[in-house]
């Protein structure tokens, strides 16, 4: 399958006085068309300037300084593919949220708090759709009906919605020009569990009625095993390992994702011993050689210093494409003992 | 509940004499004691918010119960009133056995130096324009008198929430720390006014998940050396069942079932714990019904707020009956340790309920 979304060695980093802060260093990512890729990483870890990077959203001091993101979507153009980072202005304008739209993280603070939500959802279809008013109007309803908000709710500002809500506006609003990728930046974080749930089961009832492709942006790895048909682990700007779900569940390669595995309390079945990941990432202003998990690292040896990071098949799989850009720890490896159990 | 069954008949006669055992007590002596604690807003043109509702419960020295619900419960109000910061509108708060008074601005900091509140945002929660020293040399000033040294104190209380070298943190803004450290230094600020309860209103939620289980680590750590009676305000049902004692529901002002942790998160009775726990990400569940995108999923949306008249979870509860529209339930005691209030407990948890009378 010809990938819709094909990220190739991308990096971005932020300019500074003291030096360029690495925020993606040659990150390799691509999404299938109608796939539900998750993108896991604790805050600063680059998910979102991987993300927004791709779609060029970002702006100075930011700089992507490599890469490129091939979209090959159903208005990609005759050859089939375009490069994203290559485009000028007006070609950029077309494809951003027509074929590539962003659910962003605090609906709070994304949507506009003296506009009614129609005002809100008329302002992307004018954008984005050149339709007759009266259609447009038809159009933003018919949006909300999508996401299961009653029709007068477009009278409402969004003050007077419920963070759910206003949640599900926000993913209406994505899906006003039935684009081809969206990407989801934490788009149920600020949300209860009950709701949550609610919210990201309408998600992937949409994707199938519509058949859009997800990146699904968020620090819960739990999350994601129950949705993303594959998941990408970030860590300092870079990608630790990428696996189906089930791959990364059942036999995580590297020792982040073990670590990342270990960190969440589960409700159900025996009470397990949790061990969390002590310490914190490293500066990305002035990374140190080799694997940047290193200093929090139980399996870590002096080898691990001229580890090149890039991602290799996971020794010992059966699945073709679980990658981890670590070649010292096997399947096979003992558990590392880790400080601070919790039981 | 294993042994539900057998022991039914002597648990009703219990729960008639009103004897319902917190499971948090076994840790220690009661230290504060909430008793039919109220709460309402007014809100204008004689409308009234009930935020909390009749909640009574008990806090033990080194114990932790965990109150969990969804935003707008009332989770964080009942916090508040224990603080000292909100007045009931009914009800009773005891410190040691003495009924709370704050009449005064000195019986209130006197009050501050046995109860301590820990914020849900570390960002907030700081003052931007002060760094991490200060922060904790002002209330170890306040607290603990003019005899202390306060820069070995401040040090000491660093290296309890393990931010070493102390030295080098003394010095910093919070705009320099990652989210983690902030909440180490709000660990700290509260704990220079040592107090014997600590109240944590969601404090690890802001947190990255592979940082939150280190925070309650160190939680726990703390709870364990100073013996504190811990308060844990949390959604996240998850978390409670390896970090409480003792687990209080609450849905719309009222705890709706209580027991010991691994009771409730492993046979919730109450239909509203069931469908917090059913909503819980479960990273077991490869095969979910999310992926499938099947709309049954969405059973439990929450379209509907709380019911004004009844049960308030009757507008969402799969097994409300006109009953539960009609009157709101109270907590009936199940086993020794638990509670739920729920009409309909002989269907939701029937194995709980067995002997229950008129249910």
């Amino acid at each position: 399958m010809t990938p819709v979304l094909d990220i190739r060695d991308l990096s971005v980093v932020y300019r500074g006085e003291g030096g360029d802060v690495r925020a993606v260093q040659n990150v390799n990512l691509s999404l299938n068309p109608g796939e539900v890729v998750g993108l896991a990483g604790e805050s600063g870890s680059g998910k979102s300037t991987l993300a927004y990077g791709a779609c060029r959203l970002l702006r100075p001091p930011a700089l992507i300084t490599s890469g490129s993101v091939r979209y090959a979507g159903r208005r990609g153009g005759a050859s089939g593919a375009v490069d994203i980072l290559a485009m000028d202005h007006d070609q950029l304008h077309k494809i951003r949220w027509r074929d590539i739209s962003i659910v962003f993280q605090s609906a709070m603070n994304a949507l506009n708090p003296v506009l009614r939500v129609q005002d809100q959802l008329l302002d992307v279809i004018h954008a984005h759709l050149k339709l007759p008013r009266g259609e447009a109007r038809e159009k933003a309803a018919s949006l909300l009906d999508l996401v299961g908000i009653p029709r007068q709710r477009l009278r409402s500002y969004p003050h007077e919605l419920s963070g759910g809500m206003r949640q599900r506006v926000m993913i209406a609003m994505a899906l006003a020009a039935d684009p081809e990728i969206v990407i989801m930046d934490e788009p149920t974080t600020a949300l209860d569990v009950v709701v949550q749930r609610d919210i990201l089961a309408q998600i992937v009832e949409l994707k199938q009625t519509l058949g859009f492709a997800i990146l699904f942006i968020t620090h819960d790895l739990s999350l994601l095993l129950e949705l993303a048909d594959r998941i990408a682990i970030m860590y300092a700007g870079q990608l630790l390992e990428v696996g189906t779900a089930e791959e990364i569940k059942r036999e995580p390669a590297h020792p982040y994702t073990k670590g990342l595995l270990n960190s969440f309390p589960s409700l159900r079945g025996a009470r397990r011993d949790l061990a969390g990941i002590p310490g914190s990432p490293p500066d990305l202003r002035d990374p140190a050689p080799g694997c940047p998990f290193i200093p929090r690292c139980g399996y870590a040896v002096p080898e691990c210093k001229e580890v090149d990071m890039s991602l290799a098949r996971v020794r010992g799989t059966t699945g073709p494409q679980h990658v981890t850009a670590c070649p010292i720890v096997s399947l096979s490896s003992p558990e590392s003992s880790q400080e601070g159990v919790l039981s | 509940m294993t042994d539900a069954a057998s022991g039914d008949a002597s648990v009703n006669n219990a729960a008639a004499s009103g004897d319902l055992r917190s499971a948090a007590a076994a840790r220690g002596p009661l230290t504060m004691e909430a008793v039919g604690l109220s709460k309402d807003f007014r809100l204008g043109r004689g409308a009234v918010l009930h935020a909390v509702t009749d909640v009574s419960f008990g806090l033990y020295k080194g114990a932790v119960v965990a109150l969990v619900g969804e935003s707008g419960s009332g989770k964080s109000t009942v916090a508040r009133l224990l603080a000292g910061q909100e007045r009931p509108t009914a009800g009773a708060i005891t410190l040691d056995g003495k009924q709370v008074a704050i009449g005064t601005r000195r019986a209130f900091r006197h009050y501050k130096s046995e109860v301590q509140l820990v914020f849900q945002d570390p960002f907030a929660s700081l003052n931007p324009v002060h760094n991490v020293g200060y922060h904790l040399a002002r209330p170890v000033r306040l607290h603990q008198g003019p005899h202390v040294n306060v820069n070995n104190t401040v040090t000491a209380l660093l290296e309890q929430v393990r931010l070493t070298p102390a030295a080098q943190f003394l010095p910093k803004y919070p705009h320099e720390l990652s989210g983690g450290q902030r909440q180490r230094v709000s660990f700290a600020r509260a704990l220079a006014a040592q107090p014997t309860v600590l109240l944590a209103d969601e404090p690890v939620s802001m947190l990255d998940v592979s940082i939150r289980l280190e925070m309650l680590n160190l939680l726990d750590d703390l709870r364990k050396r100073l013996a504190l009676a811990l308060l844990y305000i949390t959604h996240d049902i998850a978390s409670a069942r390896y970090f409480a004692d003792e687990v209080l529901v609450m849905y719309a002002g009222q705890i709706v079932e209580r027991g010991p942790a691994e009771d409730i998160t492993q046979q919730p009775a109450h239909p509203y714990t069931q469908l917090l726990i059913a909503s819980a990400p479960d990273p077991d569940n490869l095969g979910s019904v999310l992926k499938s995108g099947n709309s049954a999923a969405r059973a439990g949306a929450a379209a509907t707020g709380p019911a004004t008249a009844g049960c308030p979870f009757s507008t969402r509860c799969p097994l409300a009956d006109d009953k539960c529209r009609r009157e709101n339930p109270a907590l009936h005691q199940l086993t020794a340790t638990r509670a739920a209030a729920c009409w309909r407990l002989s269907v939701a948890a029937p194995a709980l309920a067995g002997g229950a009378p008129n249910l």
